[in-house]
């Protein structure tokens, strides 16, 4: 029988029981007593002066009882960027103000400039209507694409700026001389011009704020759908609000889902407690989907030029890349760090690759903001490095499996300084090629094509081998680069008088079954059944101060902060029962729950020590406080490195140009597994991201900067019947070299791993059946599979 | 959604009393009137239902014609149209389970939208749409996109379809919305073959002549092989380029022809 209990067991998640039942309690399942509503109006052009906002004609319409304008919020803070990155001529980049409210200019569609709070939720949007008809807002030129963007500095999106340039970046500057030169003189160059699409994260529960404000105390208290309640607490209070950290609690209740678009904090939370200040009641907001389509931050967005330098055989010799990366019209809070240090850095792959350089310029347009998306950068590294180098086997007639194979790292070099700075610590990347070519069956590839080709559609096979960085992350290190946070966690075990646990941790689920997986990990440590320990999460107030949840890092980063926690109880519970056993403390041994005197029969149960910790009376109380409470920081030091290799089928139909998944396969290296079942949904989850991307979903706007995709009749997500079963395999694992519990992170594998496995197995389709056809940008929709076949 | 009167008639001739009133619009399914008014595209003042009138429900069988009640839903069509197959096929294969246990016949006919399946079906079986003040033939109906024949205030009551000797529906999706990217109907009659085609065109639902030419002569997918669809009028949009949408009319009318 399999476990069902304990470190490596399929335990059953228990969040489940209230997210499948209905009960949960997302942040728009909240009322307050006396909650008002507030609606946003938001700009309906891309690019416009705000000649005058009708504030005015909301006045004395039924139920209002307030507007704001960006006048209000002209002289508080503006949402700050978390990453200050340096052009190649050491120049700082350019970071605009992104007010709560715009003001003077609107800069892409849905851009707010003003707000009302009214009585009921129809009323407020009936009175932001009428705002909306009596503004003015003289319309101008909208810049949309990157390139035109960066041509023409007389029209910008910001009058203040030079240019449409954040920042111009190279990495790592010293190298480039050295991989030009290694370019020039190479026996082949490959080059590859490709688009990442931009993507709308679509988390199924749109963004929604309750602000509330406690005139007796002066407290705040902000609900709200966050990945990371207590950085929006410091950026909303200390940055933008400025209100004392110590009286604004954040509380992100369930959260459904945010893939990134949650990270950051997003000027209606400053909107709504500024409005429960002033009217003395709570206010709400809660997105309709289509504000959510024009003001989540987006996904992706990049165009890049990459060329990959080799000699006859396939072996590499350099790697140059040239992206232009869309920022949209404000910097979000890791709109900086997406483009730059989570995809330059990664652009070796898992390969020994002596040159690499990468260049980013990152563009202001009159778009919606773009940040980090499950993946942030890493799949744009990814696809870069995985399409290029299918190309060049295309080119030399080289076997695609063979090249990465001679050009792998192999387990004799780690630890292994990359060309872009990150020291890899493990990984066997031969391992999971050969599980990911044997679980796919490729020796059998040949009989499926036959039986694809006797129904008259084209069969392909594309392979992917992915690496990525997370675990996010060595805060000496982010310093170093630019980064104006801490990336560690902390966790808080509070063993109770009755012998349960309550364990309060920084990381926040909006999805992950962290109360499940947690509880597995304090249950195995402490011997105890994980049906009496509590995960809590996502209150301010409650948890000690944590970076939340992004960047596989909730395990990797606040799950090792949580065992050493519990590290800490321990310790103090082996004081405590050398003391009530008469021992000394080096005699006491602790396993299954049980503290023994080593080499006797005399032990204490975990709940009689909790139990004596809370009730002192025979207790060391001289040498030892009672309670049994630990909190542990965590800092790591180093990034983690999962690993994998995909392997795509697809069939083709050559009439239609209709791509279906015929298999996915995965072969990871998360390290050590906790709970297979949540790592197998979380590699589903991500590779069911990666084939939207790679075949369905794009955010497009056109030339005026209205957003052609603003709904699901426009905006293609996977669906159930769109995805095939995905095997996942984990059993290549190499642990994690610096963090005890030898975990790396799978939140972001599938959606990171996926899309150049599609679109390889496409082209490769294709290309069997004699279309030289070197590329097609993502998404693969079928017209255009067609129309390149058809060119 | 703003606030708005709404009221259940029982009959067809109390529904057009309520209709008449200002601001007053027909209510069936809802699934494309109140999404609409969610966004506040459409105000109407008063909705007046067609779910409570018996007579504009469910599916009969005389003779060789199969008639359909306007408020009958797509669900029960998909499952009581037995008589006519390929259309029972075609409802089946609308939207989503919750779209057509709700979404009728007599609403999607009416709003014409371009990439609606119906309008293929009724188009392409030379259906006959009545109304509660005429019967009008299908060739008459549709009049470009969201553009048909009816009047203000006019109801659609219900739809005669002659019933082929063969016929079948083969929908290409959206790959987001999921209605029809293009859709074609074929039916074949003993007096010749007629061709339907949604999704594609800029000017709506239209008929192929040059295909039901061919295909009368012989019902089979190679009869069309030389037949080139002209792009000029095909819809183009991120979805698809004209050339694209002319290139799927082919194909599947092909398809719909080889499954019929
Ligand atoms: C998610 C989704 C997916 C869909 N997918 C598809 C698809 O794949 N294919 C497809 O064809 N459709 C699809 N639809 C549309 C669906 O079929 C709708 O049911 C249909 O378009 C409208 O029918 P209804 O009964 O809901 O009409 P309503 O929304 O109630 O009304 C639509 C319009 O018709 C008028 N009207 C309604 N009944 C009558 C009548 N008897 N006489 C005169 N006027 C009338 C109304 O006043 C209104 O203007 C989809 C809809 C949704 C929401």
């Amino acid at each position: 029988m399999p476990k069902d209990h304990g470190i490596g067991a399929s335990v059953k998640r228990r969040e489940d029981i209230r997210f499948l039942t209905g009960t949960g309690n997302y942040t728009d399942d909240i009322t307050i007593h006396g909650q008002a509503y507030a609606v946003f109006v938001r700009s309906n052009v891309a690019h416009g002066r705000i000649v005058s906002v009708g504030a005015e004609a909301a006045k004395g319409m039924p139920g209002v009882l307030a507007v704001f304008t960006g006048e209000d919020f002209k002289d508080v803070g503006g949402n700050p960027a978390g990453w200050l990155i340096k052009s190649r001529n050491g120049e700082a980049m350019r970071e605009p103000k992104r007010p709560v409210l715009a003001h003077g200019k609107v800069r892409h569609v849905g851009d707010a400039y003003a707000a009302v709070i009214a009585q009921s939720y129809n009323e407020a949007k009936t009175a932001a209507q009428a705002i909306s008809d009596a503004s003015v807002i003289e319309e101008l030129p909208a810049i949309v694409d990157m390139r035109q963007a960066l041509a023409d500095t007389s029209n910008r999106v910001h009058d203040e700026l030079p240019d449409n340039e954040c920042f111009d970046w190279g990495w790592i500057e010293d190298n480039r001389a050295k991989v030009d030169e290694a370019i020039k003189s190479a026996p082949h160059v490959t080059t590859l011009n490709l688009i990442n699409n931009r993507l709308v994260p679509n988390a199924m529960e749109p963004r929604a704020s309750i602000g509330e404000y406690f005139p007796g105390t002066g407290d705040y208290k902000l609900t709200t759908t966050s990945q990371n309640p207590h950085l929006t607490r410091l950026l909303v209070a200390a940055f933008v609000l400025g209100i004392p950290e110590n009286k604004l609690t954040v509380v992100a209740p369930d959260v459904g889902g945010g893939f990134g678009s949650k990270i950051y904090h997003y000027g209606e939370e400053a909107l709504v407690l500024a409005a429960a200040k002033k009217l003395k009641r709570a206010v709400k907001w809660t997105a309709e989907r289509s504000e959510s389509f024009l003001t989540d931050a987006h996904g992706r967005d990049h165009v890049t030029k990459i060329e990959l330098a080799c000699d006859l055989e396939g072996n590499f010799i350099a790697f140059r890349t040239e992206t232009m990366a869309n920022v949209g019209a404000y910097l979000s809070n890791f709109a900086t760090v997406t483009p730059t240090f989570l995809h330059g850095t990664l652009m070796a792959g898992p390969y020994k690759v002596p040159n690499v350089y990468v260049n980013v310029k990152t563009v202001f347009t009159n778009t919606a903001p773009v940040d980090a998306y499950r993946g942030a950068g890493r799949p744009e590294a990814t696809y870069s490095l995985e399409r290029v180098v299918d190309k060049m086997c295309r080119e030399l007639g080289l076997d695609p499996f063979e090249v990465r194979r001679k050009n792998f790292l192999t387990p004799d070099m780690f630890p292994y300084t990359t060309p872009v700075g990150l020291a890899y610590d493990t990984g066997n990347y031969h391992a999971t090629l050969d599980k990911a070519i044997q679980l796919g069956d490729v020796a059998g590839f040949e009989a499926r094509r036959a039986a694809s080709a006797a129904k008259g559609k084209l069969r392909g096979l594309g392979l992917s081998t992915w690496i990525e960085a997370c675990g996010i992350a060595p805060s000496n290190l982010v310093g170093i680069l630019g980064a104006r946070v801490g990336l560690y966690d902390a966790a808080t075990v509070r063993v109770n008088a009755t012998g349960n646990v309550s364990v309060m941790v920084g990381a926040h689920s909006h999805g992950q079954s962290h109360e499940t997986v947690f509880a597995q990990i304090v249950g195995a440590m402490f011997g105890i059944p994980e049906g009496s320990i509590e995960i809590v999460h996502g209150d301010t107030s409650k948890i000690p101060f944590g970076m939340g949840s992004y960047g596989s890092r909730s395990l990797a980063v606040c799950g090792q902060a949580m065992a050493n926690a519990c590290d800490k109880v321990i310790a103090k519970g082996k004081k405590i029962a050398a003391h009530m056993l008469e021992a000394n403390e080096g005699e006491i041994l602790f396993s299954d729950g049980v503290f023994s005197v080593s080499g006797t029969n005399r032990s204490k149960t975990f709940g009689e020590i909790a139990f004596s910790a809370y009730v002192p009376h025979n207790y060391p109380l001289a040498t030892l406080e009672p309670g049994l409470e630990e909190t542990a920081f965590y800092d790591p030091a180093n990034f983690t490195y999962p690993a994998g290799a995909y392997i795509c089928e697809v069939e083709v139909d050559p009439d239609t140009g209709k791509v279906d998944i015929a298999s996915f396969t995965c072969a990871d290296d998360f390290g050590n597994v906790m709970n297979p079942m949540v790592v197998e949904g979380q590699v589903h989850g991500g590779v069911v991201q990666g084939i939207g991307q790679a075949l369905l979903e794009l955010g497009v706007y056109d030339e005026n900067g209205q957003l052609l995709t603003g709904s699901y009749m426009d905006y293609a997500m996977p669906r159930a019947d769109d995805v095939p079963f995905v095997t996942v395999d984990h059993s290549c694992s190499t642990p994690c070299t610096h963090n005890a519990l030898g975990v790396k992170g799978c939140g972001e594998a599938g959606a990171i791993g996926s899309p150049p496995a599609v679109v390889n197995a496409v082209l490769d389709a294709l290309n069997r059946a004699g279309k030289k056809i070197d590329h097609i940008d993502m998404p693969l929709t079928p017209s255009r599979v067609w129309s390149a076949m058809n060119a | 959604m703003i606030d708005f009167e709404f009221v259940k008639p029982l009959t067809v001739a109390d529904a057009v009393k309520a209709l008449a009133a200002e601001g007053a619009q027909a209510l069936s399914g809802g699934q494309t009137l109140t999404p609409t008014m969610k966004q506040r595209l459409a105000t109407p003042s008063v909705l007046v239902s067609l779910n409570g009138i018996a007579a504009m429900r469910g599916v009969s069988v005389s003779g060789g014609t199969v008639t359909v009640g306007a408020a009958t839903t797509h669900a029960t069509v998909a499952r009581e149209a037995t008589a006519y197959p390929a259309l029972a096929a075609l409802a089946g294969g609308i939207g989503d389970m919750a779209v057509r246990n709700r979404g009728t016949m007599g609403g999607s006919l009416a709003n014409n939208d371009p990439a609606a399946c119906y309008p293929s079906a009724v188009l392409g079986s030379g259906a006959t749409v009545v109304t509660n003040t005429r019967s009008i033939a299908a060739d008459d109906f549709f009049q470009g996109m969201f553009t048909t024949a009816l009047e203000e205030g006019e109801i659609i009551t219900a739809v005669s379809f002659p019933v082929p000797l063969k016929a079948a529906y083969v929908k290409f999706n959206q790959p987001a919305s999921r209605f029809a990217l293009t859709g074609v109907f074929v039916a074949k009659f003993a007096d010749g073959v007629r061709v339907a085609v949604t999704g594609a065109s800029n000017n709506g639902v239209f008929r192929w002549s040059e295909a039901e030419a061919a295909l009368s002569a012989s019902f089979s997918a190679a009869a069309i092989a030389g037949l080139v669809v002209p792009s000029d009028d095909m819809i183009a949009d991120m979805h698809g380029t004209a050339a694209y949408r002319a290139n799927l009319v082919k194909v599947l009318t092909g398809r719909a022809v080889t499954a019929a």
